[in-house]
């Protein structure tokens, strides 16, 4: 199956999904040093997002967050690509910055979590195996 | 998008690396967000100054962008978290001392002037009626485009950035006249007066605005505004009700520009102010803490706390936050003399909101409703709203 979405940055990624219902704050919601979400009470609390296709609705909180994002691609514990529904200023930002593959205006209910996923960053596609 | 040459060659590294990663930056925002073209700009704001707030990984990013960067247009930075001068005295640690440094260096390395105020606007980033701009700081933006009738959107710390180094912005949002129209219409039946009351006035219009998922309020039935309440103003709305322009009646320059809103009006009475006042001052109230200038004071309000203090002994931790340069003003004019003769501190380049003092404090005093919420929110204080008058007298009590 391939979904048809919008380019926000370019890149290719092949990597597993790890899908949530939540929104995600990158700034106070996940530790940059080891990648792990630790919002308390988040769907995704205590699992890791590094080197996985993260997969969420839409960003929220702090514009540092785009910061954050940079941080953990320093650290290697970036996610390998992110597909959002609809894409905010601060996750568009982040990626950019970091060098994420991303694509928006996805409906991210026909991607579960553990699947394999084909991101095209450059294309605007998702590709679910 | 449609872009210019020069802003192709931006995209295609033909000006550094600096220049194409902002680029990319803009034109994504622009694509996002529906921009057809890029505009000029004639200054930024720049956010996100704060160690406290950036951290390694924000500066890690500074420094990558200032390897080849360079401004291109007149821009101008936010609040540090320490007075670069007074920070011991302050209570600032040695290590936080030098990671601001190190912060501050890397934006002056870009040629940005390392002013740390959130009113540029009164130190000297002055936009005109209808130009463009690129500002981040809340409160900036929301007097640049009402007060002033400039043109800017929320930025955040990277996209501020970005425009300074091309001198560009993505035309969208509230560069375009179409989206510039008021929302609500607020019909105020009740005398407000200085800074703390325009805040009240600034919590309870935001707080409705949101009720109404609006963002833009017409106002009517304010007779006159100072700088210093329109400023307080500007605050406190945007702080409670994300909101980036206003029109008011009588007195910012586009009030008569597009139609008056009708869909939705709302009354303010008296009561309704009181209510809002009541919902800044905490129960259980221990104040240790004063703090006025948010935003940061402008010369006419040091000169009127230089003469409340003079002469008087303070009791309680009092600062005075405001731009550097016009703490020099007040210097040559003598109120620094009286204001620290007095016990209250400078606390220049800085202020209650972004600097690290979270539960240094039990009750912070102020008379800006921004600093209310950011008391509350980050640094886990009680706060109290009062005017200017009331927190000099609480001090010295």
């Amino acid at each position: 199956m391939k979904l048809e979405g919008r380019k926000i940055y370019k890149g290719i990624a092949k990597a597993e999904a790890i899908v949530t219902k939540d929104g995600i704050s990158f700034y106070g919601g996940v530790d940059p040093d080891t990648g792990i979400v630790v919002e308390v009470g988040h769907d995704l609390e205590g699992q890791s997002i590094t080197g996985k296709v993260l997969v969420f609705p839409t960003g929220k909180g702090s514009t540092v967050g785009s910061y954050t994002m940079y941080r953990m691609k320093k650290n290697n514990k970036a996610p390998a690509a992110i597909v959002n529904e609809e894409i905010d200023t601060i996750i568009a930002v982040g990626c950019i910055i970091s060098e994420i593959p991303c694509v928006d205006k996805i409906d991210i209910k026909n991607i579960k979590t553990g699947q394999k996923l084909i991101v095209n960053g450059s294309e605007g596609t998702v590709e679910v195996k | 998008m449609r872009l210019e040459q020069i802003e192709k060659d931006m995209l295609d590294g033909k000006h550094g690396k600096s220049a194409q990663k902002s680029m990319e930056i803009l034109t994504t925002l622009g694509e996002i967000f529906g921009a057809e073209c890029m505009v000029d700009v004639y200054g930024v704001q720049i956010a996100g100054v704060s160690y406290a707030n950036l951290g390694e990984a924000g500066l890690e990013f500074l420094n990558e962008m200032a390897e080849d960067g360079k401004v291109r247009v007149l821009t101008t930075l936010n609040p540090a978290g320490m007075d670069r001068e007074n920070w011991r005295a302050l209570g600032i640690d040695e290590e936080f001392f030098k990671n601001q440094n190190r912060a501050i260096d890397a934006f002056a390395k870009m040629g940005i002037i390392t002013t740390c105020s959130c009113t540029p606007y009164l130190i000297g980033n002055a936009p005109h009626y209808g130009q463009h701009i690129a500002w981040a700081e809340s409160s900036a933006v929301c007097y640049s485009n009402s007060v002033i009738g400039a043109r800017t959107n929320r930025e955040g710390g990277p996209s501020a950035l970005a425009a300074a180094i091309t001198g560009k912005t993505p035309k969208y949002g509230y560069h375009l006249e179409k989206n510039r129209h008021g929302q609500v219409l607020f019909k105020i039946n009740a005398s407000v007066k200085g800074t703390d009351e325009f805040g009240v006035l600034g919590k309870f219009i935001g707080d409705k605005l949101v009720e109404n998922g609006k963002k833009i309020p017409y106002i009517a039935g304010i007779p006159s505004a100072t700088v210093e309440e329109l400023k307080s103003f500007c605050a406190s709305v945007a702080t409670y009700g994300g909101t980036a322009l206003f029109h008011m009646e009588g007195i910012t320059p586009e009030y008569n520009k597009y139609a008056k809103p009708s869909e939705i009006v709302i009354e303010i009475n008296q009561d309704d102010l009181d209510k809002t006042r009541a919902e800044l001052i905490d129960d259980d109230l221990e104040i240790d803490f004063v703090s006025l200038g948010c935003p940061h004071a402008s010369i006419h309000e040091i000169a009127e706390i230089a003469k409340l203090l003079e002469g008087k002994n303070v009791k309680k931790e009092f600062w005075i936050t405001t731009a550097r340069p016009t703490k020099r003003i007040a210097d040559e004019a003598g109120y620094s003399k009286i204001i620290e003769e007095a016990g209250a501190k400078f606390a220049a380049d800085t202020c209650c909101v972004v600097a690290p003092i979270k539960g240094r404090f039990k009750g912070i005093m102020v008379d800006s409703a921004k600093a209310c919420y950011y008391g509350r929110a980050k640094n886990k204080f009680k706060v109290k709203i009062g005017s200017i008058e009331q927190c000099v007298e609480e001090a010295i009590k």
